[in-house]
């Protein structure tokens, strides 16, 4: 067996360590040994965008990361989003407008949409489904994701002002 | 979908990932971004004892212009092209190209290098890089060499990158004030290969066309270089015929594998149409 | 007047019938706190790992366990002789066959179950099943259905070969499974032979794959002390999983506990049994320790719950005017390797036979033949009720056939034929009675909506262009709710379903359904039901579905009947409650029940309102003494509800598509939807769920397939073939209603989710073949790629410059 390596980083503002095998997939890693289960695996092709994390400012599929390429990295999950017992917008956002069904899928879209506002703080409709369009939802056909999106880039904007 | 075992190195420099490049030889295999590599692991399609991840490696990093040419780092990410300003003023083709690959998440992971290294293809960058006139930096403990993008890709997933060899550097010429480019690429959806893709570079003198480069992807064991349709075109005017006739050119050489995006005949019907849609395209964009 | 001010803000405050609150279950979502199967994980939990077939039809000559019983990790593995013992290696379909929980001696589709492997992690369960190694002798293998019933054909199962009937009369062939009709064949055929004018069309639903977001899975934990079994499960219907599971195992059902907690989207996929998860309950017996078990994506799309696959021939008889005097349908349905088709016992094409839809036709005749091929099993509806999908798109179809043949426009053909409102409750030719509808008013809502004779202007322009517009309209019927006892049941079990509420001393309620939410947001809308039933606000009514433990019996969620028939039990088992509360009113406030009238949340004395006692008032009277002589303590009540009647959505839909005829590339330019769902609980719920069904069928139409060779083998099985629209693929949709409440139901709704979906898909390939119409073209089938409707333009000579 590959030895186990001992990684470091923090997640969601904390420093954790895991030991993993060289091959342990990040998804596996945040849900079964870090017990972050908000991120979900859909896919395992890297086509779903379930598994989204911010990692050092990037949007990635965790199911396509290895965990050993996580040393000293920034890791964000769903879990980090509520502060102090406040929603993010975002999640304000998809529970006003209706943007999630069966929940599968919001906190990689949560995620993703995150990162999306932090590049373009005033998307437009097309822009949001082009920047969105690495996380798949079967259930809301995405109009109310967008909506959910625009919500949240309105409020934080406010929040600036 | 889980990877076989293996072993994992992150150097920090060029000359370790090379030494260890070395020491592992054939069981070795590079990590760039890792969306072609990881998921063909997981299916255990490949099965590497040892992954060298060069994503430690500054030196690998960054977008610079440096006397008329543009210079790439390998390990420069999608996204990064796409957001680079240098890119978007002096080389709009390789923007446009790299919004159109995969989605946003895989964007940020994939990089050009690996896109180009990889030989696949239905990878969108060598057509890019092929039209743009691109040489590419390849370093082995031995020293390093620059070879131009034509005649890079040699078959299916083969390039003249040898073992013991990585990918530095792309460089490409800062196209010149006034060229007309478009990668036209038709997919059944965000995150999908092309069905047929045609990249195209285009100089205008007046009305009369003075260099063009087409390159088509998807659409064979490799990269495609039209060079039929380009002789078509250079040096007249370009109008509705001659650009029907330099679609007809670039169909010719077209052979493609059927798959579910569609069958031999339409993916080279595609080419020709991405070819019109590209030149056409280009050349509402040149100027002269 | 303050009175009536005051009642409409006590009525807001419940936020009840017809309130666009927000949902109740976003909370754990939003926060990543969802509960899905792969979250739960016991002490000493193993993985299950499973090994698969790499071929559609092959002998299985041996299975050497040794290597991967070496790998590090590797608990055991389990085959079909290790089954033997127990029992468990057949296990009985929802379809009235039997299926090989793990492949006995001989496989029947590529993917099929053939081990298990049982390990301390999912890595090593991985590697284990990597390393077991089974021998095959290949078998030719039959793909197409037509050439199932071939003489000489090659024979599927073998183990049923002796068996001339599976559940629904005598098979004609070894790979033959059923023959099932409907209607009055010979008067169809008089009619037919002497019409005026016929059309005739062979039109496919291909084999799909809900594909939901989460795929199936289950932790099976088996206490070898206390003989309780909890299966933790991604199960649309929970409690007909512990009927089933009680029957397989011996196990008295009073010791299995079935929990299905967040489910990440069902849309009929996770109706069925699965073997997987019976090998993971047959394991943790074994090993006495939680198993679980997750199915990776390719498998998902590979063996569990495909839907349709029928290959149907539509005729229509009719007048020269266009008015359908017979219907004539049949199909040949593909069931795959196992008859695990979902469907009541009596009715094995399910509801096809509503196949007459929103149209007055006098005589019909309908007819499916099963049969068996080298594909996998487990036909489900996929976000429709049992084969509703295949019946409407069959109708909506060949009415626009005929309205081309007549050369009557799309929209006036359906006047023309519509069941007018007058007269409902409507019987049909082929047996149903349709509850409500207005189908005429319907239309001509969307038609002004969307300028329809605008449309067809700028397509007459367009055409002259030589561009390609297409305008789809559907004016379809569903039938969901099943359902009553006396027509649908699955294993013997009626369809009926349940709600059991109790009202706390304090006015807050909780209350179980059999039903199971997997995303439709049954946590408010019940609750909504019961708080305008009771006057109590929704934010204080908690609701629970899945597990067996602690709900009454019901058939769960599919083939929406969550509304119809759990919404039902919900109001009934409301009003029974509220019965109670009357006589409790009228004992605490000294007058005689019928002296009393209910107004929003209390019962107030008939013309002296300021005499009122309030639902929360009568909640803690309950639990006092001061209750009338011999009444029982407590505000409880539970319902098990059986429809006397299914209820029947119905919708008008109109969609406009560009095409590139160099490409083949459609663009939906516009989608508008209006449905009739009756009574409306909560709308923002609602225009939700009509989004994703949309959604769903402009995948079915455009992209979805499962497309395999000629010897079995899947040939797009990952998420890179099988389309699932992004946003960006995605058109954006334009939704409306009209409201005609059921007759029968207790509060008039008819159930929506599905509609969208079974109505969306046929006017999406109504809007494309409209784009050919001008040209000759009658029909084409789905999907409709950019590749096949590339292939369509290039038959017509038109797909070059």
């Amino acid at each position: 067996m590959a030895k186990k390596q001992a990684v470091s980083f923090k997640l969601n503002g904390r420093q954790v360590e895991v030991l993993v095998e060289p091959r342990e997939l990040l998804i596996h890693s945040l849900r079964e040994k870090l017990q972050h289960t908000g991120p979900h695996i859909g896919c395992e092709t890297s086509h779903c965008g379930a598994c989204t994390v911010d990692l050092d400012g990037m949007s990635v599929k965790s199911c396509t990361v290895l965990t050993v390429q996580c040393q000293d990295a920034e890791v964000l999950t769903i879990e980090g989003f509520e502060q102090s017992g406040e929603l993010h917008a975002l999640q304000e956002g998809f529970t006003q407008e209706h943007g999630l069904q069966c929940g599968y899928c919001t906190p990689g879209m949560i995620t993703r949409a995150f990162r999306l506002l932090k590049e373009n703080p005033s998307p437009s409709e097309e822009e949001i489904r082009y920047w969105m369009a690495g996380n798949l939802c079967r259930c809301t056909g995405y109009q109310n994701i967008v909506k959910a999106v625009q919500y949240a880039a309105k409020k934080m904007s406010s929040a600036h002002t | 979908m889980i990877p076989r075992e293996f072993e994992y190195y992150a150097p920090k420099t060029i000359p370790d990932a090379l030494g260890l490049l070395k020491q592992f030889g054939d069981e070795a295999k590079l990590l760039a971004g890792g969306h072609s590599l990881l998921p063909m692991m997981k299916l255990r399609f490949a099965q590497p004892g040892h992954l060298i991840d060069l994503g430690r490696i500054r030196e690998l990093k960054g977008i610079r212009e440096d006397g008329g040419t543009l210079r790439i780092g390998a390990m420069t990410t999608e996204n990064e092209l796409i957001w680079s300003k240098l890119l978007q003023d002096k080389c709009p083709l390789l923007v446009e190209g790299a919004r159109l690959i995969s989605d946003p998440q895989v964007r940020y992971k994939g990089t050009i290098g690996g896109d180009i290294a990889h030989g696949d293809p239905g990878n969108d960058h060598p057509a890019l890089m092929l039209v743009l006139g691109a040489s590419f930096v390849l370093k082995a403990s031995t020293g390093e060499r620059v070879v131009p993008a034509d005649g890079f890709f040699v078959g299916s997933y083969a390039t003249l990158l040898k073992p013991g060899e990585i990918m530095t550097e792309i460089r490409i010429p800062v196209p010149a004030p006034g060229t007309g480019t478009c990668y036209a690429k038709l997919k059944r959806k965000v995150g999908d290969f092309a069905t047929a893709a045609a990249a195209v570079m285009l100089r205008m003198k007046g009305e009369t066309v003075q260099e063009v480069a087409i390159a088509l992807t998807n659409v064979g064991a490799s990269v495609l270089r039209a060079r039929a349709a380009e002789d078509s075109l250079r040096g007249k005017a370009m109008n509705d015929a001659s650009i029907a006739e330099a679609a007809r050119l670039a169909m010719s050489i077209c052979d493609p594998a059927a798959d579910q995006r569609g069958d031999a005949e339409y993916k080279t019907a595609m080419a020709g149409e991405m070819t019109q849609r590209a030149l056409r395209t280009a050349r509402s964009r040149a100027t002269h | 007047m303050a009175g009536s001010t005051d009642t409409i803000e006590r009525e807001k405050k419940l936020q009840g019938l017809g309130s666009s609150r927000l949902r109740k279950e976003d909370a754990r979502f939003i926060r990543g706190k969802g509960s899905y199967i792969d979250d739960i994980k016991l002490p000493g939990m193993l993985f299950g790992a499973m090994v698969r077939s790499p071929y559609a039809h092959a002998r299985i000559k041996s299975i050497n366990k040794a290597k991967a019983l070496a790998v590090p990790g590797v608990v055991a593995v389990l085959v079909a002789e290790d089954l033997k013992p127990v029992k468990l290696d057949w296990m009985p379909t929802l379809g009235s066959d039997v299926q090989a929980v793990l492949a006995d001696k001989k496989v029947c589709f590529q993917m099929q179950e053939v081990a298990m492997v049982i390990a301390s992690d999912r890595y090593s369960a991985a590697d284990g099943a990597d390393m077991v190694e089974v021998d095959y002798e290949e078998l030719p293998a039959i793909v197409d259905p037509h050439k199932s019933m071939a003489p000489g054909a090659p024979v599927i199962r073998e183990d049923i070969a002796g068996k001339d009937e599976v559940g629904h009369g005598k098979r004609t062939h070894p790979n033959h499974i059923f023959t099932w009709e409907a209607g009055d064949k010979a008067a169809t055929d008089a009619v037919f032979a002497g019409a005026a004018v016929t059309v005739r069309e062979e039109i496919l639903n291909p084999r799909v794959h809900p594909c939901p977001m989460e795929t199936c899975g289950c932790v099976a934990s088996f206490d070898k002390v206390t003989g309780q079994l909890t299966v933790y499960i991604t199960s649309q219907a929970p409690h007909l999983v512990r009927t089933v599971v009680a029957m397989l195992s011996g196990i008295p059902e009073s010791k299995i506990r079935i929990i299905g907690g967040d489910i990440g989207g069902g849309f009929g996929n996770k109706v069925p049994i699965y073997p997987g998860y019976v090998v993971a309950i047959v394991a943790s017996i074994v090993t006495g320790v939680p198993i679980k078990w997750i199915e990776s994506r390719i498998d998902n799309i590979s063996t569990t719950g495909f839907a349709r696959d029928y290959h149907g021939v539509g005729e229509l008889a009719a007048d020269k005017d266009g008015r359908i005097k017979a219907l004539r349908f049949t199909a040949l349905a593909d069931h795959g390797a196992f008859n695990s088709h979902v469907s009541a016992t009596k009715l094995p094409a399910g509801l096809f036979s509503i196949c007459t839809g929103s149209y007055d036709i006098p005589k019909a005749y309908c007819r499916v033949d099963a049969v068996y091929t080298n594909k996998a099993p487990g036909g489900v509806a996929y976000r429709c009720s049992l084969r509703v999908t295949e019946a409407v798109y069959l109708i909506e179809r060949m009415i626009d056939v005929l309205a081309q043949k007549l050369s009557i426009d799309k929209a006036e053909i359906r006047r023309r034929n519509f069941v007018s409102a007058d007269k409902f409750p409507y019987n049909t030719s082929l047996g149903w009675t349709i509850d409500s509808g207005n189908y005429q008013a319907a239309l001509e809502k969307v038609l002004k909506a969307v300028d329809y004779e605008g449309l067809r202007r700028e397509q007459v322009q367009k055409r002259a262009k030589g561009e390609l517009m297409g305008i789809g309209v559907c004016t379809f019927t569903e039938i969901v709710g099943a359902g009553p006892t006396k027509v649908c049941d699955i294993l013997g079990i009626g369809l009926f379903d349940s709600c059991d509420i109790r009202v706390n001393p304090t006015g807050s309620a909780i209350a179980r359904l059999g039903t199971m939410s997997q995303g439709q947001g049954h946590a408010t809308t019940y609750a909504q039901i019961i708080a305008t039933e009771l006057g109590l606000s929704s934010d204080e009514i908690q609701i629970e579905e899945g597990d067996t433990d602690k709900a009454p019996y019901g058939a769960g969620t599919w083939g929406s009947r969550s509304t119809p028939v759990g919404g039902a039990a919900a109001a009934m088992a409301a009003r029974k409650i509220r019965a109670k509360a009357q006589k409790i009113a009228a004992h605490l406030l000294e007058v005689g029940e019928g002296d009393l009238e209910w107004e929003v949340d209390r019962f107030k004395v008939k013309g002296n309102p300021a005499q009122a006692r309030t639902m929360k008032e009568i909640a803690m009277a309950a639990h006092t003494s001061n209750l009338p002589d011999g009444m029982e303590k407590g505000l409880d009540a539970t319902e098990y509800y059986d429809p006397p009647n299914m209820t029947f959505p119905f919708g008008a839909y109109v969609c406009v598509v560009d095409i590139d005829r160099f490409t083949g590339e459609t663009k939906v330019r516009r989608f508008y939807a209006l449905d009739d769902c009756g009574t409306r609980i909560n709308p923002m719920i609602i225009e939700g769920q009509i989004h994703g069904g949309l959604t769903e069928a402009f995948a079915v139409a455009f992209g979805q397939a499962i497309p395999f060779d000629e010897n079995g083998n899947h040939l797009g099985n990952s998420l890179m073939d099988y389309f699932l629209p992004t946003a960006v693929e995605t058109p954006h949709w334009e939704t409306d209603h009209t409201v005609t409440p059921s007759p029968h139901h207790p509060i008039g709704a008819k159930g929506v989710a599905e509609s969208p979906h079974v109505g969306g898909i046929p006017c999406f390939s109504n809007a494309v073949v409209d784009a050919f119409a001008h040209l000759g073209v009658t029909h084409m089938d789905m999907p409709h790629t950019a590749f096949r409707v590339w292939q369509q333009c290039k038959a017509l000579g038109i797909s070059t410059r």
